[in-house]
C-alpha cells in the first residue's frame, strides 16, 4: 500500500533529513509516522547494542533502535536534544534514535544518485541512494534493510 | 442478508452439535433419562429444520435418517446398546462434518456417508413409514401443508400481459399450462380491447384472459406461477368461498405471526383477502413448526409457535444468552486496560502532589481502583468460557484416532466446567489434538499387548482441567506404555539434536520430544507424526504465555501438562527494582518475600550462594546479573529476596534491590516488538507511563541453575553492553 504510494510519487519526492553520528541521513516523508523528543527507554535484557529498549507510544510498546550503532558508528549518547523518529515497518511502529532532525528536502527522483560502490556490505545494504543537498551528501536509508524484522534483529 | 441468516444458522448448528455431543456422552455414561434423549433428538431435529430452510439437501437427508433412528430410541422401540451408541457417535461426527461442508464448501467422504446411512437404515423400524414424521422447515424444500388444503377453492384470475412481457420472451400458454397442473383450469380470452385491424399497433398487447382455477393449492402457489412475469402483466387473483371466515382466520394468523395485515396485502392486488396465509412468507424463525392439520383451529397454531421456540431455547442452554461480536469485547478489554493504567498514573500524580491532605482523594481513588477491578473481572468473565466444548471435540479426536490405529481408547474428561479465556480455548484446540493423537498413536498399546501386560484392554486417556493458583492447568494422562527413553535418546542422537556422549536425565530426555525436527514416527502415519513434532505444541502453548511439561513412567503411561495464565490481559504483579530498573514479578509465582542479612547467605562452591530460610537452604538467583544488567555477582546481603517456586517444585530465592508496590498490571505482549527475551515474559506500562518488564521467574531460575552456556552468553552480552 505504502510502497505503491511511494512509487507513484514520481514528480517530487519529499525527504526528511536528520543527522546520525554527525552524518546526514534521510527517510522518505511518507515512511515517517511521527517525530518525538527522546525520553529514557526501558532497557531490554540481553539486547544487542543497537537495540536501546522499548518505549511507550500511547499505550503501545515499541522498540527503539540506535541508528548510529546499527550503521556501525559509535553509539549515540542519548540526551534530551535527541529525537526518536517513529517509522512503520511491516505495519509495526519502530522508533529510531537520531541526533537531530534537519529539514525537509524536496527533490526530483531523477536527481537521486546511486550509492557508489564501497567496500562495506552493510553500508551498501542500508543506503539505497544519495542526494546532494547544498553540497552536502545526504544518505537515503533503506528502512527495510535496517529493520529487516524486529524478531530477527533482537535475536 | 441471506448470508447473515446462514451465519446465524451455522452458529446455532455449532451449539446444537455441542448439545448433541453432550447428550450422547451422557447416554454413553448410562444416562437413560428421556429428557437427555429428547435433547439430542431436538438438536438433530433443529439442525435438520434449519438445513431444510437453506436447501442443504444432503444434510437434511442425513439428519432425517439420524433423527428417525433416534425417534425410535425416544419411543423405546430401540434398545440403546453399545453398538448403537457407537453408531450414533459416528453419525453425530458425520453430521458435524456435513455442517462444516455446507458452511465452508468442500466434499464429505461419500463412501463413509453411504456406510453410515446404511448402518442407520438397519436400525430403522419397519413401520417407520407409517409414523409419517413430517419434516418441519420453512423453505421450498418442504411444502408446509396449507391451512386450506381440505377445501378446494375457486380462484378467479384476470391476466393481462403487457407488451414488455412478450418482449422478454414469456409465453402465456406456458403459464396456463403450469396453472392447469394445480387444478381444474378454464380459460376465457378477453379480446374486447382489440382495436380494429387498421388501428392495431405492431408489438402492442391487446389481449387479456380470464381464468378460473379450482384448486386445493394455496394462493401463493398461483402467485409462484406468475412470479417470472411479475411487473410485466396486470394480474389480479380473487377467490370465492367463505370470504368472511377466511378473513378472520387471516387476521388471527397474522396476529400469531406478529405481522400486520397490511403487509400481506402488498403481495397481491386482489381486492379481497382470501389467501391461505403461509408461514413461508413470514419472517418466522426456523423453529416455528407448522404442520397443523387444516382443521386445527388457528388459535392452536398461535399457541404452537411460541412452544416450538421455547423448545429451541431449551436445547441451546438453560440460561438466556447474548451473542456478541468478539471484537466488541476486545475493545472493552483494551479500554479497561487503559483505565487501569490511567488509575495508576493518577495515583502517582496525586502522590507527587504538593498537597497537605490527600486522604480524601486517596479514599476515592481506592474506590476507583475497586471499580476498575470489578469491571475488569466482569469483562474477563465475558471472555471466559468453560472448556467443555473443547473437551467434547477431543472425544471425537480420540474416537477417530482409535479407529484409525485399531486401538481401543476411552477419553475421560474431568473439570469440564473450568473456565478459560476464549482465545486460550481456541488456540488450545490444535495442541490438544496433537497431544491426544500422540497419546493414542504412541501411548496406548494395542489391545492384545495391553491384555498381555495385565491391563484393561481399553486404554484410558484422562483429560483434566483445573485452576491452580492463578493459572489453568490442563493435563493429558494416558495409561499406555510410557515413553521409550532409550529410543528417544537414540533418535535425538541420530538426528543430530544432541551430542552422542551427553548425559541426560530422564526428564531431559522426555523434553527432547519438544525439540523441532523430532518425530518418533518411523513412517509418516496418517494420524500423528506428519513430520511436525511436539515442538508445534510447545510453540502454541508458549505463544499463550504458558508452559508444557511431560512426565512418564515406563509401563504406566505418560502425562502432558499444560500450564496457562488465567487471563491474557491483566495480572497482579509485585513491582520491584533491579539494578535501577523497575520490573514486575507475577504475584502468583511468589511464595514469600523477605529482607536478607549477611547471616542468611551461605556460599556453596566457587560462586553458588544459598539463602537459609528457617533451617532450609535455597539457591539464590541474582535477577540483575541473570538479566545481564549488572556484571558482578551480587555480594550485598541487604537485598530483598523473593522466594519463588517453579513448576516442578524447586524453590529459588530471587534477589532484587527493593520492593515498591503490589498492583494490577496490564500485560503488553512483546511479540513482534523484540522477539523472545530470556527471563522476560512480557511488558507493562506503569503509572508514570514508563514501560516495565514482567519477569518470568521460571526461566530466570532455569537459566541460572543450569547451562553454563547461558553464563558465557550473558557475559558476552555484558561485554557488548558496556
Amino acid at each position: 500500500m505504502q510502497l505503491q504510494a511511494e512509487t507513484k510519487h514520481t514528480e517530487q519526492s519529499e525527504f526528511v533529513s536528520f543527522t546520525v553520528a554527525g552524518q546526514a541521513f534521510c527517510l522518505q516523508i511518507t515512511q515517517i509516522r511521527e517525530i518525538r523528543r527522546w525520553s529514557p527507554v526501558t532497557v531490554l535484557p540481553h539486547a544487542p547494542a543497537d537495540v536501546l529498549g522499548v518505549m511507550n507510544l500511547r499505550g503501545a510498546v515499541i522498540p527503539i533502535y540506535d541508528l548510529s550503532a546499527r550503521f556501525g558508528l559509535q553509539q549515540t549518547e542519548a540526551s534530551e536534544r535527541n529525537v526518536v523518529i517513529v517509522v512503520s515497518v511491516n505495519d509495526k511502529p519502530v522508533g529510531l534514535l537520531a541526533e537531530a532532525v534537519s529539514e525537509i528536502i524536496s527533490i526530483d527522483p531523477d536527481d537521486i544518485q546511486e550509492t557508489p560502490q564501497v567496500d562495506s556490505r552493510n553500508t551498501m545494504d542500508f543506503i539505497q541512494g544519495i542526494i546532494s543537498q547544498n553540497d552536502e551528501m545526504v544518505r537515503i536509508i533503506n528502512l527495510k534493510a535496517v529493520i529487516s524484522s524486529p524478531e530477527q534483529v533482537a535475536l | 442478508m441471506t448470508g447473515s441468516i446462514m451465519d446465524t444458522f451455522f452458529e446455532e448448528c455449532e451449539e446444537l452439535l455441542e448439545a448433541m455431543d453432550a447428550g450422547l456422552a451422557a447416554i454413553e455414561e448410562g444416562d437413560q433419562d428421556p429428557e437427555t434423549v429428547n435433547a439430542v433428538f431436538r438438536a438433530v431435529h433443529s439442525i435438520k429444520g434449519g438445513a431444510g430452510a437453506f436447501g442443504l439437501d444432503e444434510l437434511v437427508a442425513f439428519a432425517h435418517n439420524f433423527e428417525t433412528v433416534f425417534d425410535d430410541v425416544r419411543s423405546n422401540k430401540l434398545e440403546l446398546d453399545e453398538k448403537l451408541i457407537q453408531l450414533l457417535f459416528r453419525a453425530s461426527d458425520h453430521l458435524a462434518d456435513l455442517v462444516t461442508c455446507a458452511r465452508d464448501g468442500g466434499q464429505v467422504d461419500q463412501a463413509h456417508h453411504d456406510v453410515l446411512i446404511a448402518a442407520l437404515a438397519e436400525y430403522m423400524s419397519e413401520e417407520e413409514e407409517d409414523l409419517t414424521f413430517e419434516p418441519m422447515g420453512m423453505g421450498a424444500a418442504f411444502d408446509p401443508a396449507p391451512l386450506s388444503a381440505a377445501q378446494e377453492i375457486s380462484y378467479d384470475i384476470r391476466f393481462h400481459p403487457l407488451k414488455e412481457m412478450f418482449a422478454t420472451g414469456n409465453e402465456p400458454y406456458f403459464l396456463f399450462q403450469a396453472l392447469s397442473d394445480l387444478g381444474a383450469l378454464s380459460v376465457k380470452l378477453d379480446d374486447s380491447e382489440l382495436p380494429g385491424f387498421d388501428a392495431m399497433e405492431d408489438g402492442e398487447s391487446y389481449l387479456s384472459w380470464e381464468l378460473t382455477l379450482v384448486t386445493g393449492e394455496p394462493r401463493s402457489a398461483i402467485e409462484a406461477v406468475f412470479e417470472f412475469v411479475e411487473g410485466l402483466c396486470e394480474l389480479s387473483i380473487s377467490a370465492d368461498g367463505d370470504v368472511e371466515a377466511e378473513a378472520d382466520a387471516l387476521a388471527a394468523l397474522n396476529a400469531a405471526f406478529g405481522m400486520a395485515p397490511a403487509e400481506e396485502e402488498n403481495a397481491v392486488v386482489a381486492p379481497l383477502e382470501q389467501s391461505a396465509p403461509e408461514p413461508v412468507e413470514t419472517p418466522a424463525p426456523a423453529e416455528v413448526e407448522v404442520d397443523e392439520a387444516p382443521e386445527v383451529p388457528v388459535e392452536a397454531a398461535a399457541d404452537k409457535a411460541p412452544a416450538a421456540k421455547k423448545d429451541a431455547a431449551k436445547t441451546s442452554g438453560p440460561k438466556p444468552t447474548l451473542r456478541v461480536e468478539l471484537d466488541r469485547v476486545d475493545r472493552l478489554i483494551n479500554a479497561v486496560g487503559e483505565l487501569i493504567i490511567n488509575h495508576s498514573m493518577l495515583a502517582q500524580q496525586i502522590a507527587n502532589l504538593d498537597a497537605s491532605d490527600t486522604r480524601d482523594v486517596e479514599t476515592e481513588l481506592e474506590g476507583f481502583k475497586t471499580l476498575a477491578r470489578d469491571i475488569q473481572e466482569g469483562v474477563m468473565a465475558i471472555r471466559a468460557q468453560p472448556v467443555k466444548p473443547l473437551f467434547q471435540r477431543m472425544a471425537r479426536i480420540v474416537r477417530e484416532a482409535s479407529a484409525a490405529t485399531g486401538k481401543t481408547a476411552k477419553l475421560v474428561t474431568i473439570g469440564e466446567t473450568t473456565e478459560v479465556d476464549k482465545t486460550v480455548i481456541e488456540r488450545l484446540a490444535d495442541p490438544l489434538t496433537h497431544i491426544l493423537r500422540n497419546a493414542v498413536d504412541h501411548g496406548i498399546e494395542l489391545p492384545e499387548n495391553r491384555a498381555a501386560a495385565g491391563k484393561n484392554p481399553v486404554g484410558e486417556i484422562r483429560l483434566t482441567a483445573a485452576h491452580r493458583s492463578g493459572s489453568v492447568c490442563i493435563e493429558v494422562k494416558d495409561d499406555g506404555a510410557g515413553l521409550n527413553r532409550k529410543k528417544i535418546r537414540q533418535i535425538a542422537i541420530d538426528k543430530g539434536l544432541v551430542p552422542e556422549d551427553v548425559e541426560l536425565t530422564d526428564s531431559e530426555i522426555d523434553n527432547l520430544l519438544f525439540l523441532p525436527g523430532f518425530s518418533t514416527a518411523k513412517e509418516i502415519s496418517n494420524l500423528s507424526g506428519r513430520g511436525v513434532g511436539l515442538d508445534v505444541v510447545k510453540n502454541a502453548v508458549t505463544a499463550l504465555g504458558g508452559r508444557v511439561n511431560i512426565s512418564s513412567t515406563p509401563g504406566e503411561g505418560s502425562m502432558f501438562s499444560i500450564i496457562l495464565p488465567l487471563t491474557l490481559a491483566v495480572m497482579d504483579g509485585m513491582v520491584v527494582s533491579v539494578a535501577g530498573h523497575t520490573m514486575v514479578v507475577p504475584i502468583t509465582a511468589i511464595v514469600e518475600t523477605m529482607r536478607g542479612n549477611a547471616d542468611m547467605i551461605n556460599s556453596l562452591g566457587s560462586d553458588g550462594t544459598l539463602l537459609s530460610i528457617r533451617g532450609s537452604f535455597v539457591p539464590i538467583c541474582d535477577v540483575a546479573s541473570s538479566l545481564g544488567l549488572r556484571s558482578s555477582s551480587h555480594n550485598e546481603p541487604a537485598g530483598v529476596y523473593l522466594l519463588v517456586e517453579t513448576e516442578n517444585g524447586d524453590r529459588c530465592a530471587l534477589a532484587v534491590d527493593d520492593i515498591h508496590d503490589q498492583r494490577q498490571v496490564v500485560i503488553k505482549s512483546l511479540d513482534g516488538v523484540c522477539g523472545n527475551v530470556p527471563g522476560v515474559s512480557a511488558a507493562t506500562i506503569l503509572g508514570d507511563g514508563k514501560i516495565a518488564m514482567i519477569l518470568d521467574p521460571e526461566s530466570i531460575v532455569t537459566a541460572s541453575s543450569s547451562a553454563a552456556v547461558f553464563d558465557t552468553d550473558r557475559r558476552m552480552s555484558n561485554a557488548i553492553a558496556s
